[in-house]
């Protein structure tokens, strides 16, 4: 364990060091760019501030996340009831995942009245494809010869899906939520951005918008750094849920042995 | 060829074309006998594997009939591969034929245990299938097809991709449980001793239209122990056995 977490903070605090170091050795001005010190000195100092907003980004980004989670896998469960469906409905997904966010924000906040329905739909459509697309794959992922195993034992249809496709397809959603919980957060960064003035002024995007008008650069930063390790804790819980939902049984998440 | 009075299920001018054109089968004529061990022994591409699906009833007939002696009684299927569920203990792989006839996993679990004590498996009802050996894994999945109490056992190359020792205890294992549960067995091989040691009778089969060359009793009364295997019979049997193989291939 030591072994694993060492590495990297080592590499982290000697990083940090050299930043601050070289920006004070050549007395690079804050509003350029500020030392590690100076971040979290402004941190602490503006936390009644940036603290509501880090709240409303992480709850926008979590609802996102869930919307994705239950109508991504419940449309994945549509699509592998037909190849029809599937075929007939997926270039629609494809179309929503390629078309830019930041192109399609200014029209939904302008057709969505409240803005926080309207930075919580973009968020949505930004991270819903991953999982729509790898629980589409792992539905029909399933073993072939377990299938015609169930077909002999003369299963029905709802029997195939709950014994075998839906566990068949977990390493996959997990794999796709994995990447929705980035997406989720970006996608609702990216719609504060636009919503920008006109929006409800309280999300860290906001407040990063704000600090640059104000060229207060070091809050920018405060900002930026909690919004990445939001990212991070994201991360880290999704692969934390995903281990301790595979660990007996997923290659991905067994122990290998030497 | 065979009698037909005591066939269990009897395919008649079967023929199985697949989609792609291949002629699987072409006009065979086979009959499973109640309680016989029955090998179905020929190269690759004759089609074995697809009389097996076909009287497991996967897959349509092309031409001809498959017919049961009586009500179409319990089938029991063991593939190549063990064809386990990797998310579920060796316990629920082998409730699933039980759980899709929805029998609740208390009244389950004395079958199971004993299916488990059969094939050897006591005590591994909670282990994951990754964390058995391959021998290990063919066992819990000859357990799953016995777990449902089958009167006829297909098996599709089951031990093939095991190693010679696993595949010698697997197929004492086998016959013993043949000897005290009285299923009849059809079993799908492409190795001439194997078929030899196991079977009351093969069907030696060729390929490309599959169908059925030759048919050879082997007249050795159970129970066959160990020593058969290296017995004069046994030689006998096999070299008997091969000489038709390989006329079969010739054809």
């Amino acid at each position: 364990m030591i072994a694993r977490v060492l590495p990297p903070v080592v590499m982290l605090i000697l990083g940090l060091a050299a930043w601050e170091i070289a920006v004070r050795a050549a007395h690079v001005p804050v509003y350029i760019l500020p030392g590690p010190v100076v971040i979290a000195q402004t941190l602490v100092r503006d936390w009644s501030t940036l603290y509501p907003s880090l709240v409303v980004t992480v709850l926008i980004t979590l609802a996102a996340l869930t919307a994705a989670t239950v109508l991504g896998v419940a449309i994945a469960v549509l699509f592998a009831q037909s190849k029809w469906i599937e075929l007939s409905f997926f270039p629609y997904a494809v179309i929503l995942q390629v078309t830019p966010i930041v192109a399609i924000a200014p029209l939904i906040i302008i057709w969505v009245k409240d803005t926080a329905t309207a930075l919580l739909i973009c968020a949505w459509i930004v991270s819903f494809f991953p999982i729509l697309s790898n629980t589409t794959l792992g539905l029909n992922s399933t073993d072939h010869n377990l299938l015609n195993l169930l077909q002999l034992y003369g299963a029905s249809r709802r029997q195939v899906f709950w014994y075998l496709r839906l566990p068949s397809a977990l390493p996959y959603f997990l794999g796709g939520l994995r990447i929705s919980g980035g997406l989720a957060l970006i996608g609702a960064v990216v719609a504060e951005f636009v919503a920008g003035s006109g929006g409800i002024q309280s999300g860290l995007a906001y407040r990063i918008l704000e600090s640059g008008y104000q060229l207060n650069i070091p809050r920018m930063f405060a900002a930026l750094f909690m919004i990445t390790a939001t990212g991070v804790l994201i991360f880290v819980v999704l692969t934390l849920v995903g281990h301790l939902a595979l660990r007996r049984w997923h290659e991905s998440a067994v122990k290998r042995e030497g | 060829m065979a009698d037909a009075a005591a066939a269990l299920v009897a395919l008649r001018g079967v023929d199985k074309v697949y989609s792609n054109g291949v002629v699987a089968l072409k006009g065979l004529d086979l009959a499973v006998r109640e309680g016989e061990f029955l090998s179905l022994l020929g190269p690759s591409g004759c089609g074995k594997s697809t009389v097996l699906r076909l009287i497991a009833g996967l897959g349509d007939l092309s031409a001809g009939t498959i017919e049961w002696s009586s009500r179409r009684g319990e089938i029991g299927f063991v593939f190549q591969d063990p064809t386990l569920m990797p998310w579920a203990t060796v316990f629920d792989n082998i409730y699933l034929p039980l759980r899709v006839r929805r029998i609740p996993k208390r009244e389950a679990a004395a079958r199971i245990d004993r299916a488990m004590a059969q094939v050897g498996l006591a005590g591994f009802g909670g282990a994951y299938p990754r964390e058995l050996s391959g021998g290990m894994r063919m066992r819990v999945s000859i357990a799953r097809a016995l777990v449902a109490e089958p009167k006829i056992l297909l098996m599709d190359e089951p031990f093939a991709a095991l190693d010679e020792i696993t595949r010698f205890k697997l197929n004492d294992d086998l016959l013993a449980l043949w000897a005290s549960q009285r299923w009849t067995v059809v079993f799908v091989t492409h190795s001439v001793f194997e078929s030899v040691y196991l079977s009351t009778r093969i069907l030696v089969m060729s390929a490309r239209p599959g169908r059925v060359s030759a048919e050879v009793p082997i007249d050795v009364p159970a129970p066959r122990e160990p020593a058969f295997r290296t017995s004069h019979a046994y030689a006998e049997e096999c070299r008997n056995v091969s000489a038709k193989l390989g006329a079969a291939m010739q054809a």
